[in-house]
């Protein structure tokens, strides 16, 4: 099936099975890596990716449901060369120790201040509770997200 | 990698559509709503539809949270988080808020919906407690037109429901209880996990009396998610911790949970009854 599907603006024109998932679509099919791939079951949120703005667990979701739609991934929230106020965040604060899960707290983390600019540690606690990391304890992710939020305040 | 079978995709522009399709493809079709409950099933091979119907582009149509004269209406693809920040649907009826706070994580929330919790049937599906609980009805939509049928009877054992291979679920409405409370207690294993046991519970006050109970249970092997028994005990009773106790004893009785990885088949008993003592608690303190 023929599907168009606008990746962090720039649309993109395939043949794929009904059956490949969206995270394959973008990994294999795009070249887009930075959307990791881990319990392939909707549990560890490495794969979420923004569909029409929205954060989904893009495992779960077919390439196909997202032809005509938006997807953003991390590859898409630098702009002209310089990084998101998130990104910035996980390097000042060490939000991230293997980077794992980053891609997906980033477009979380995102999307959050996106809808609350300055949210507290109990509703950044929430909005990642999707997603799990192995490394850092969550602790250095919140502060990396209220570092965020200060700065693009 | 988990991969699922091969299947024809289709997808459907208007609740006609959908059901033309449906028809088309015969009874190995399925709808696609979220994908979050079958995506993952074809991805273990435990379902492998010939073709997969999407009705995501019916989003806005079945996508409706309204009160329209004395019930609440909610379209069957309303997501989880769309519930969840209903003002309307939260400012009725709290037991929402409860349970969509607890359903999942909030990336799931975003994709999942109404309808496809309700039409998964999954014996440990929290909405369908909280929709047994507030007696709604559900409105199903077939070739021959449109019919409802009471959420106590849509359940017809583990991921069986009322509505047939050919039909679509179009929405949930639940009747406006003026003056009710209503609340929704659940244990959970980890963050984000499905119930090892949940109770909701919505009660209406008449002269120092239970006028009317609504007891919702999920993952305990309630039949239809209710407690009709307990239910009864209530109705005429002063509400109190002692008749609430009582409640979650005789709802705890007709329960028949299984033991699985979420827990031994007594300590969900236990569960039950507490959770309902404590859900029943929760919704007259909101009276
Ligand atoms: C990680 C994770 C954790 C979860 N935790 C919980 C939890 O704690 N509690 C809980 O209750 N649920 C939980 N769920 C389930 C979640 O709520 C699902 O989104 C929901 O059960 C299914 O909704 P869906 O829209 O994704 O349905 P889909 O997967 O699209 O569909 C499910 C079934 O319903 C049918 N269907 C869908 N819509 C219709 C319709 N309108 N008419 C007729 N048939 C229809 C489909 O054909 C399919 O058979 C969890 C899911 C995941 C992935
Ligand atoms: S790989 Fe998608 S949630 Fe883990
Ligand atoms: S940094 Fe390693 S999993 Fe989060």
């Amino acid at each position: 099936m023929r599907i168009t599907v606008t990746v962090n603006g720039q649309p993109h024109t395939r043949d794929v099975e009904p059956r490949l998932l969206l995270v394959h679509f973008l990994r294999d099919e795009l070249g887009l890596t930075g959307t990791h791939w881990g319990c392939d079951t909707s549990n560890c949120g490495v794969c979420t990716v923004h569909l029409d703005g929205v954060p989904v667990k893009s495992c779960t979701v077919l390439a196909v449901m997202a032809d005509g739609h938006e997807v953003t991934t991390v590859e898409g929230l630098e702009r002209d060369g310089e990084l998101d106020v998130v990104q910035r965040g996980f390097v000042e604060c060490h939000g991230l120790q293997c980077g794992f899960c980053t891609p997906g707290m980033l477009l979380t983390a995102r999307w959050l201040l996106d809808r609350r600019p300055d949210p507290d540690e109990a509703e950044i606690r929430e909005a990642i509770s999707g997603q799990l990391c192995r490394c850092t304890g969550y602790e250095n992710i919140v502060r990396s997200i209220r570092w965020a939020a200060e700065a693009q305040s | 990698m988990q991969v699922p079978a091969t299947f024809a995709y289709e997808r459907a522009d208007s609740v006609p559509h959908a059901l033309e399709l449906l028809e088309r493809y015969g009874p190995e079709a399925r709808v696609v709503a979220g994908g979050h409950s079958l995506i993952p099933m074809m991805k273990l091979r435990l379902a492998q539809p010939e073709a997969l119907i999407d009705i995501n582009g019916l989003a806005a149509e079945l996508g409706r949270i309204a009160v329209e004269g004395d019930e609440l209406a909610i379209g069957a693809m309303v997501r989880h988080a769309e519930l969840l920040e209903s003002a309307t649907a939260t400012g009725l009826f709290p037991i929402f808020q409860d349970a969509e706070r607890v359903i999942a994580d909030p990336i799931v929330r975003n994709r999942g919906t109404v309808g496809g919790s309700l039409c998964q049937g999954d014996p440990s599906e929290d909405l369908s407690a909280v929709f047994a609980a507030l007696r709604a009805t559900a409105v199903v939509q077939g070739p021959g037109g449109t019919r409802t049928v009471p959420i106590r009877r849509f359940h017809q054992g583990p991921y069986e429901t009322a509505v047939a291979p050919n039909e679509l679920l179009i929405e949930l409405r639940v009747p406006v209880v003026p003056g009710a409370g209503s609340a929704y207690e659940k244990v959970e294993r980890r963050v984000g996990d499905w119930p090892v046991a949940a109770a909701g519970a919505v009660l209406r006050v008449e002269g120092g009396v239970i006028a009317q109970a609504g007891i919702g249970l999920t993952a305990v092997g309630a039949g239809h998610f209710c407690a009709p028994e307990a239910e009864a005990h209530l109705v005429g009773r002063p509400p109190g911790e002692e008749a609430f106790a009582r409640a979650g004893r005789i709802a705890a009785e007709h329960c028949e949970p299984h033991a699985d990885q979420r827990g031994p088949a007594d300590y969900k008993r236990h569960l039950a009854a507490e959770l309902t003592r404590r859900a029943l608690a929760g919704a007259a303190g909101r009276i």
